[in-house]
């Protein structure tokens, strides 16, 4: 090196955004079935074919549906010849965007595809879940997703930070979206208990689904999109993974996240949160500072669709894409994984000036 | 289009997990019905204890015996229990702060109804009959109201130390094979091989997945190969497979069917061990009722020139 200044960090957008219908079942296709359509649409946004893409980065997991291996055979919907540079992770697609965001950073590559995808409906996604808690002191006691989420509610309520009323009000709101690819949409009842304090309306629906993005850097971005998403920050942050160390009524995690991606820097006009329950709403929007100005989840969020290992890529998507519309001009895109919000990434997506 | 095939699929296994220092003297005092916890450098008692601080990252090892009656700091009524759950009746999820505590531990509470239980309550823990050094020697937490219990200092040391637990997972599956695969095994069943093409590079997948995976494409066009097939590698297999009859040593070998493009595995038979080779040509063989070939054996004809098959190795 010179002792010229080193090139700044290149600037990184999100060019396009596609995702399936999220559907209750889906066992009439398999995952790559399910997965193609996804990735075909994604590349025609840009006109990119696979061996123009430097880079491909998945997330999945082979719990959901019980298959071993799953993310080498979605693969085959890649189109994986020649041979790509290619990475998986076993989390959420955002964290696989966050690989694929480093990757690009490091100039190995100019453009990314990000893809994830995830079958609930094989399993019984409550139980499912409770094999990613310590199993040690947790996991033996099999508390469900549902359970440890009403824990947290209720931890709400008596902190007088929410009632009941309010988490209808966010449901409602929630699936008032006009997202064609959503699955539970319109009038959706409170309904009955499912763990006290929370009803059926306070959970996600449980669905089948897939997300992907392309990412490019620089003037590349600009070729592949009219009004690039550019990545101001982006970064993540989990907590301790034992519940009764964490205040459950905050998310520290989320809001260091927010504050090292630049969240508060300036005020967004838009937030994606992935909040599958209606009390994490609640709780996100206190730690990412969000007032009634912003307007959250026009996409529904993960009340209206969530599949599992898609939803969190899919609001970076949704944020994006707002964005390329012309609709939002600054975004916070957030990704959640892990009971409680246990880990928390977050993204602020910007268009150029109009 | 018929329906796609569907079939239960039950993933079931024993966890065995070793224990730190601290987690081992946890779960052999829990066995004595006693609780510990671990003091952090800052004075604050974690229960349950872990080995590391979740703060400072500190590898922490004081342990501290606390209460065994303690304070719900939150809950949530579970009308429905499911399997493996502690209690198989309604029951309240609890976090609770045990007396000497400053963390809270998650377990069940037994109550008879919702209206039983609230944040603050007091409870104490009701034992297992049978402790066997694990967190679910804690049956279940009930409701209390004595006193406070003591709290001493305890050097967490026992005769007989749990150094490790055996948990048991179990996840119920309804596996579905999709589209191309029922479509493939469907035939199979009326002993035909059905492969699908790929619209792009015109090569024809056997068994197929849906896509071409060098295309990225869609597979749809459905093609009929075999029966016949070319052997273009194989192994000779000298260790018994559990719970597979069949006498060692035995061929397994790679068979490119004939119109296919990608070669699938099955046993040779027929034939013996030694005189398999590249090149020759088998057929399936079907047992009664059989939903898929037992083994292929040789049809005696001349061996397949390398030339027409050495793209598919
Ligand atoms: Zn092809």
């Amino acid at each position: 090196m010179t002792s010229e200044a080193a090139p700044g960090p290149r600037d990184i957008a999100v060019v396009a955004f596609a995702q399936s219908d999220t559907l209750r079942t889906t066992s009439d296709v398999s995952e790559v079935e399910m997965l193609m359509p996804v990735l075909h649409d994604v590349r025609a946004q840009t006109g990119l074919k696979t061996a123009d893409i430097g880079f491909t980065c998945s997330g999945s997991c082979d719990y959901l549906a019980g298959r071993a291996f799953s993310f080498t055979l979605a693969l085959d919907g890649v189109g994986a010849w020649p041979p790509i540079s290619e990475s998986h992770v076993e989390m959420d697609g955002a964290w696989a965007l966050y690989e694929a965001w480093t990757k690009l950073l490091s100039g190995d590559a100019d453009t990314a595809l990000v893809y994830s995808y995830g079958k609930s409906s094989p399993g019984s996604l409550r139980d499912v879940l409770t094999r990613q808690l310590d199993p040690y002191y947790v996991a033996p006691l099999w508390p469900d997703s549902v359970a440890l989420a009403a824990l947290q509610a209720q931890a709400l309520i008596d902190a007088g930070d929410t009632d009941e009323p309010e988490l209808a009000a966010i449901g409602a709101r929630s699936r008032a979206t006009d997202n064609p690819h959503a699955q539970l949409k319109g009038p959706v009842p409170h309904g009955d208990y499912l763990v006290r304090p929370l009803r059926t309306g306070d959970c996600p629906p449980i669905g089948d689904g897939a997300a992907a993005v392309i990412l490019a850097a620089g003037e590349r971005a600009r070729q592949l999109c009219a009004r690039p998403a550019w990545i101001r920050g982006i970064d993540h942050r989990i907590e301790a993974h034992s519940l009764g160390v964490r205040d459950l009524t905050d998310s520290p995690s989320a809001r260091l996240a927010a504050e090292k991606a630049g969240a508060f820097e300036r005020p967004v006009d838009t937030a994606e949160l992935h909040a599958p329950f209606t009390s994490q709403e609640v709780v996100l929007r206190k730690a990412l500072r969000l007032g009634d100005e912003v307007l959250v989840n026009p996409s529904g969020g993960a009340l209206a669709a969530n599949p599992m290992m898609a939803a969190g890529l899919a609001r970076i998507g949704e944020a994006a894409a707002r964005i390329h519309r012309g609709e939002s001009d600054r975004a916070l895109a957030h990704a959640t994984s892990g009971p409680c919000l246990q880990q928390n990434l977050v993204a602020v997506l910007e268009g150029d000036p109009r | 289009m018929s329906a796609v095939l569907k079939a239960p699929l039950v993933v079931e296994f024993p966890f065995t997990r070793s224990l730190g220092p601290v987690q081992s003297a946890f779960l052999t005092a829990l066995r004595h019905r006693v609780v510990l916890g671990v003091k952090t450098r800052d004075g604050r008692t974690l229960v349950p204890p872990v080995e590391y601080d979740p703060v400072t990252a500190e590898e922490i090892s004081e342990l501290v015996h606390v209460g065994i009656t303690g304070t719900v700091t939150t809950w949530a009524w579970n009308h429905e229990p499911r399997r493996g759950q502690p209690l198989d009746t309604p029951f309240a999820w609890v976090l609770v702060k045990l007396d000497g505590a400053d963390t809270a531990l998650l377990h069940a509470l037994d109550a008879p109804g919702p209206d039983a239980v609230r944040t603050g309550m007091r409870v104490r823990i009701r034992w297992a009959e049978e402790p066997t050094g694990a967190i679910t020697d804690i049956a279940c937490f009930e409701p209390y109201d004595g006193d406070e219990s003591t709290v001493t200092v305890h050097a967490g040391e026992f005769e007989d130390p749990v150094t490790g637990i055996v948990a048991q997972a179990r996840l119920d599956y309804t596996y579905s094979p999709g589209r191309a695969q029922t479509a493939y095994i469907k035939a199979l069943a009326e002993h035909r091989a059905v492969g699908e093409r790929c619209p792009s590079c015109q090569k024809v997948y056997v068994p197929p997945r849906g896509a071409c995976p060098t295309c990225g494409v869609a597979t749809s066009e459905q093609v009929e190969v075999g029966p016949g097939g070319t052997v273009t590698t194989f192994c000779i297999v000298n260790i018994k497979a559990k719970n597979l009859d069949i006498e060692v040593p035995y061929v397994y070998a790679h068979i490119a069917l004939d119109g296919a493009d990608l070669a699938l595995h099955g046993r040779i038979g027929g034939i013996p061990y030694d005189q398999v080779r590249m090149g020759l040509r088998v057929e399936p063989v079907w047992n009664e009722g059989g939903s898929y070939p037992d083994h292929y054996r040789p049809t005696g004809e001349p061996d397949a020139d390398y030339e027409t098959y050495k793209e598919l190795l």
